[in-house]
């Protein structure tokens, strides 16, 4: 805070923009080649898994996380941890739920409509 | 967010009054994870529930335009960190160029969707009285040999579908209904984020942004930036989840 209004900010270059760019549209042709061949159960983990590194690319240098202050950091950790507690929690009472209840719930609602 | 660039009083450093702004803009970011975030656990759940119909209802989806689409969208990103760039270092003839092409490639992503739209009214696909998950494979009109080979696999599976699911109709609805509830909520802040770019263009018009201020420039990146994000998802969870069959 000494040198006041001294202009400090990291601006990132059109290199490195371009250079994400490719790598996000290498990620798309990917995803869309990945999708069609059979991995089994790891189709859902491969096209999540490339959707999240290229978020990872968005957010990190579009959106100048890498650079920007601690602070901001901060507050997307916290975000995806929030994301993690409210899919975690919801998903683990889905899946502990009695099944038989809830099938028997849903069956008589077709059958009574 | 202010008005000028000149600093306000609450402020000691212009560099604290951007941080300040952009930190906003980024927890403004935080609650629209977690709004999307509810829409995307609903649709894992009923993913899960009923995942033969979901297949069903995505294989219908047009992959040439979803890929399309995606790549639109991250041009579009492009352009728009392109902009910041000018922006940050003071090229103000460039700055209205860039937001130019970045609303030009948001609005043809927007018209691609509504061309996918219409497809899927006339396919019957639109969750109501008159949805017909086999309208397609009963009526279409294959022109060439190869449309029939693709219509004959479709009919097979649903076929198949119909096995493991007998109210396949139903739970195909379910998709359709989380598809046009997710991809109509990412298309309306697609629409906000162009009504965003038309001021930043007005604004950038009259040289307003220079390296000392370019905060608005910035914070409305994070917001475009932020909406590719939630297609990044979208585009495998909806358009490519049951391709491989």
């Amino acid at each position: 805070m000494a040198e006041h209004s001294e202009h400090t900010e990291h601006i990132v270059s059109p290199k490195l923009y371009a250079a994400i760019f490719l790598a996000l549209i290498v990620g798309t042709s990917l995803t869309t080649w990945a999708a069609f061949q059979d991995f089994g159960p790891f189709n859902i983990v491969i096209a999540l898994g490339i959707a999240t590194a290229k978020a990872t690319l968005v957010v990190l240098y579009f959106m100048h996380a890498r650079y920007g202050p601690r602070r901001t950091q901060l507050v997307i950790v916290c975000a995806v941890f929030w994301l993690a507690i409210m899919l975690a929690l919801t998903l683990a009472d889905y899946q502990t739920r009695n099944p038989r209840a809830v099938q028997l719930v849903s069956r008589t609602a077709v059958y009574s409509a | 967010m202010h008005r000028t660039g000149e600093l306000y009083g609450q402020f000691q450093t212009l560099e604290q009054q951007k941080e300040s702004s952009t930190l906003g803009m980024w927890i403004f970011l935080v609650t629209e994870v977690l709004f999307f975030g509810g829409m995307f656990c609903t649709y894992t759940i009923n993913r899960h529930e009923y995942f033969a119909a979901f297949g069903i209802g995505s294989n219908t989806l047009d992959i040439t335009l979803g890929t399309a689409n995606t790549i639109v969208l991250i041009m579009s990103s492009f352009t728009m960190a392109m902009a910041v760039w000018t922006a940050q270092t003071g090229k103000k003839k460039l700055v209205p160029l860039f937001l130019i092409l970045t609303l030009g490639l948001g609005t043809v992503f927007l018209g691609i969707k509504g061309v996918e739209y219409k497809q899927k009214f006339d396919h019957h696909l639109i969750p109501g009285r008159s949805f017909d998950v086999w309208y397609q494979v009963d009526n279409a009109k294959p022109a060439a040999e190869r449309e029939k080979r693709q219509l004959d696999t479709e009919r097979e599976e649903l076929h198949k579908a119909t096995l493991t699911d007998p109210d396949i109709q139903s739970h195909a609805q379910l998709y359709f209904s989380l598809y046009f509830a997710m991809t109509g909520l990412h298309a309306l802040h697609m629409i906000v984020g162009a009504g965003l770019l038309l001021w930043l263009l007005k604004e950038s018009l009259r040289g307003r942004f220079t390296p000392q201020y370019n905060t608005p420039v910035e914070n409305i990146g994070l917001y475009w930036h932020f909406v590719d994000i939630v297609w990044i998802y979208l585009f495998p969870l909806l358009y490519l989840i049951d391709r491989h069959k």
